[in-house]
């Protein structure tokens, strides 16, 4: 028998009777397991997740959940196709074992896998201080039930609620509170809401809009702590600059972190920026060598990515998720040179104060930014982000159907500033300084971020012996 | 005599029932420019970079009618009688701002969002009400006409229930935009007496239109009454209301768009299935394939073949070519539906195709804003007409087209039955 022969024999045999686990009952696990069984793969699939529920879509947790138009178990995601897998569901994964190629759960089980797919993404950042955090009425919103919580919470209904943190979950939350009618304070620590994401000149913008739909908002404050009465309900948050809010619902906003802990002494590349991967979703070890039986996907992975400077980046995105576990899932079951790339333009949406927030590409990538269509103050308008002399990202207010022309610029490193349009030009076309903050200011961290070249997302030290 | 271009050739009359191998040669050339002028974009790629170019304009008043053509003399000038007799714009015929604010305007009182987002479809029982009854009107006969007795009825009657037009005015408007599409050519044919004499009736068939609209406006301004003009004439949005003008522009495009391409869709649709036996056997089989069917459909036999109204405000780089400014720009959704290398075998009927992003309603901001309509009625057509039209054979085939080009359809589409099931 050829060489070529056994190779294909034996891909034939892993797709006929292989073992893939994934870890993560998530939008990029279930798109990864329709992707392997579209693929043809037909050995054994098992789903592993730390949540008792099948997988949901998050991005309506924090709009129409919270309003109350759709209730939390409603979102369950659509399937494409039969999975036909062993789910493991309210069973988190505790370990990894590459030696012998098993997953380590909560209840001491261990799952034995041929090719893993992790996809564990990311949970909310708690309040700080513990004690304060186990106050009635102090939420964080990322799963199902912490939306469903809040939303009940939201129905009573609150006097005030206090947002910590005008990332867009915050905005989001803030702007819901203001359709229901119920005072909002919100709380940032930077100058604007939404300034890490977007910068300070489109910050600016959100936080007229959310003053002009009556939020109180205080930008370059943090709260100090929280009170809460002797039922042990929160009732009054300290800010930074001595002054109090009361308020009887806090929902801490603070950002995501992601779940690698369960990596632990894997020797896998697995960070604070997530686990490294290469562009086809299979994950580094920690030195920076590929490894054959292991692929990242969705929020909690980072690839280097062709249009950055091969920098890797990490997405929070949604589609993300979904492109992103197909490749890997392709490259599960497939050998090169059949490989195929994850290089996704990143893309996201936000609804708030009701505008439909879009962009295209790296904002935080540019330093510039320049307004090129529609009339800004009606916050209906485009901007592109530069870097260089060259076009990195864009942001719409309203003016979604035109991000397309955008993305097709950033894709092929098109001019910074790009060429006027032809009508609807906004008052200034000037290019301004896009005011990111400084990576020291502690707001929100943007959920596309560039996180440099090396591949365990470690900072290297260089520390002289001493003689 | 110059040798005409593919695109006058896929123009020609004698082309209209299958302009496809034209359009196959014109895609060698992305952007071609034509002798008059204007460039004719024809494949899928292009066209969408066009479509969400904001150097591109949709307005006609920014559109000069092509030079060239009265400076070769090689043929009459374009002579467009919709566009000289419209002398406001609709938001077909405008861009941004205008076009953003007056749709703004215009979706509420259609698709919503609030107040009304389930009007569209809670029309369904209605739609499927009439669709049951042209059907079974076709009882105890053995030949029917397609277009006629199925295709032309249903459309009109929802777009006057939707709009609040009396169904009692249906032929007056019907042979206003008959005598106008005859006279709109934008083809060699342009030029030809039989063409030429026909352009006085069309103008006049337009502002005829036009006053039978702005009528109806007024007497809903008086007396309000139901359907979607009498809430655009009467109630103040956040933004105010449109000009008289304006209105009456956008209320003749809702009752031409609002059927005409619905007309062509469902005629199209019954003539593709009948040349395609297996997938009519396939639908049959499996009904609830009719929704990406339709889909197909509109991939297949585009109801707006092209648009015309467009052009450059600067020059434009595109596929190796230069648009220059001021050059009108015509984008051949057809053709980008047969494109292949956007379309697997483009030219195959597949009801089950996926990634099908056609551009039948066109994409960008002039999206077609009839289609969830145009939806539900093609399906709840086409549907009810595969389930229960016992035995359906062409008679004819082509069929006899109309004369138009871009609103491109057959005027017949003579079918002979067998009977009709409950």
């Amino acid at each position: 028998m050829t060489l070529p022969a056994t190779v294909a024999g034996l891909v034939r045999e892993f797709r006929a009777n292989g073992r893939i686990v994934i870890v993560g009952a998530s939008l990029a696990g279930l798109r990864a397991a329709e992707a392997l069984r579209e693929g043809g793969f037909t050995g054994s699939l098992t789903i592993i997740g730390d949540e008792p529920y099948e997988p949901y879509d998050r991005p309506p947790l924090s709009k129409q959940v919270l309003k109350g138009w759709v209730p939390a178990d409603h979102t369950k995601l659509p399937r494409m196709r039969e999975v036909d897998a062993d789910w493991r569901l309210g069973v988190a994964a505790t370990g990894l074992d590459r030696a012998t190629k098993q997953v380590r759960l909560a209840d001491g089980e261990q799952v034995p896998y041929d090719r893993l797919l992790i996809a564990t993404g990311k949970r909310a950042r708690q309040w700080p201080n513990p004690a304060e955090a186990a106050l009635d009425g102090v939420h964080t919103i990322r799963s199902r039930d912490d939306a469903a919580q809040l939303q009940k919470a939201l129905g009573e209904p609150p006097s005030r609620v206090l947002v910590i943190g005008a990332g867009f979950i915050g905005s989001e939350v803030a702007s819901v509170c203001r359709e229901l009618d119920i005072p909002v304070t919100v709380v940032e620590r930077g100058s604007a809401p939404l300034v890490g994401a977007l910068g300070g000149v489109i910050g600016e913008i959100a936080a007229q809009m959310q003053r002009d739909h009556g939020v109180d908002l205080r930008c370059g404050l943090g709260v100090s702590s929280l009170e809460g009465d002797s039922g042990g309900h929160v009732r009054r948050a300290r800010l930074s600059d001595g002054s109090t809010v009361d308020a009887d619902v806090v929902v801490a906003s603070l950002g995501s972190i992601r779940n690698v802990e369960w990596l632990e002494g894997s020797g896998l590349a697995a960070g604070f920026w997530g686990v490294g991967c290469d562009a086809g979703g299979r994950a580094f070890d920690i030195n920076g060598v590929v490894t054959d039986s292991i692929y990242v996907a969705g929020d909690v992975s980072r690839a280097p990515h062709v249009l950055y400077e091969y920098q890797f980046l990490a997405m929070e995105h949604w589609d993300n998720a979904v492109f992103g576990a197909e490749v890997a899932a392709h490259n599960m079951v497939n050998l090169e040179p059949h490989y195929r790339p994850h290089l996704l333009l990143p893309g996201f949406w936000s609804g708030q104060f009701g505008v439909n927030i879009k962009s295209v590409g790296v904002p935080s990538f540019g330093d510039e930014i320049v307004f090129t269509q529609g009339p800004v103050a009606e916050r209906r308008f485009a901007a592109a982000y530069g870097h260089r002399g060259r076009i990195v990202a864009a942001v719409t207010f309203d003016h979604g159907k035109w991000l397309e022309y955008y993305a097709k610029m950033i894709e092929r490193s098109g001019p910074f500033p790009p060429p006027p349009p032809g009508w609807d030009l906004p008052p200034v076309m000037k290019p301004m300084p896009a005011e990111f903050p400084d990576p020291r200011v502690p707001t929100a961290i943007p959920d596309v971020v560039l996180t440099g070249h090396s591949p365990s997302g470690r900072t290297a030290e260089f520390r002289p012996r001493p003689h | 005599m110059v040798e005409e271009t593919p695109w006058q050739q896929a123009l020609r009359y004698a082309n209209r029932a299958n302009p496809y191998p034209f359009y196959e040669e014109l895609r060698k050339t992305p952007v071609a420019r034509q002798p008059d002028g204007t460039y004719v974009v024809s494949t899928y790629r292009e066209i969408v970079t066009l479509l969400h170019d904001p150097r591109v304009s949709s307005d006609p008043r920014k559109c000069p009618v092509p030079v060239a053509t009265q400076a070769e003399g090689s043929a009459q000038p374009v002579a467009e009688p919709i566009r000289e007799a419209l002398t406001e714009p609709n938001i077909i015929t405008c861009d941004p701002p205008e076009h953003d604010r007056d749709r703004r305007m215009m979706m509420p009182h259609f698709a919503g969002p609030p107040p009304s987002p389930h009007l569209i479809s809670d029309l369904e029982p209605e739609i499927r009400r009439l669709v049951d009854g042209l059907l079974d009107g076709m009882r105890g006969r053995n030949r029917i006409d397609a277009v006629d007795d199925f295709a032309y009825p249903l459309p009109v009657t929802v777009i006057c229930e939707v709009l609040g037009v009396p169904l009692e005015d249906e032929p007056r408007f019907h042979h206003w935009i008959e005598t106008a599409l005859d006279a709109l050519d934008f083809g060699p044919e342009a030029a030809s007496e039989e063409i030429q004499s026909r352009l006085t009736g069309g103008r006049q068939a337009v502002q005829q239109f036009g006053r039978f609209a702005a009528g109806l406006l007024d007497r809903y301004a008086q007396q309000p009454g139901p359907g979607m003009l009498s809430a655009m004439v009467n109630e103040d949005g956040p933004e105010g209301r449109m000009s008289k003008g304006v209105l009456a522009s956008n209320a003749l495009l809702l009752i031409f768009a609002g059927h005409e391409t619905t007309v062509n869709l469902i005629a199209h649709s019954v003539l593709t299935l009948l040349r395609h036996p297996e997938a009519l056997e396939k639908l049959r089989r499996r009904p609830e394939l009719i929704v990406p069917g339709v889909e197909e459909l509109l991939r297949y036999e585009s109801s707006v073949q092209f648009w015309h109204t467009r052009s450059a405000l600067e020059d434009i780089d595109i596929a190796g070519t230069t648009i220059p400014k001021g050059a009108p720009i015509f984008l051949v959704y057809g053709s980008a539906n047969r494109d292949p290398e956007r379309f697997t075998d483009p030219d195959e009927l597949d009801l089950e195709r996926r990634d099908n992003q056609h551009l039948g309603f066109s994409q960008g901001i002039h999206f077609c804003f009839g289609a969830p309509l145009a939806r539900l009625e093609v399906q709840s057509a086409v549907g009810e007409f595969v389930r229960r039209v016992r035995n359906p054979r062409l008679v004819e085939d082509p069929p006899p087209y109309r004369h138009n080009q871009i609103f491109r359809g057959p005027r017949h589409v003579l079918v002979d039955i067998d009977g009709i099931r409950d």
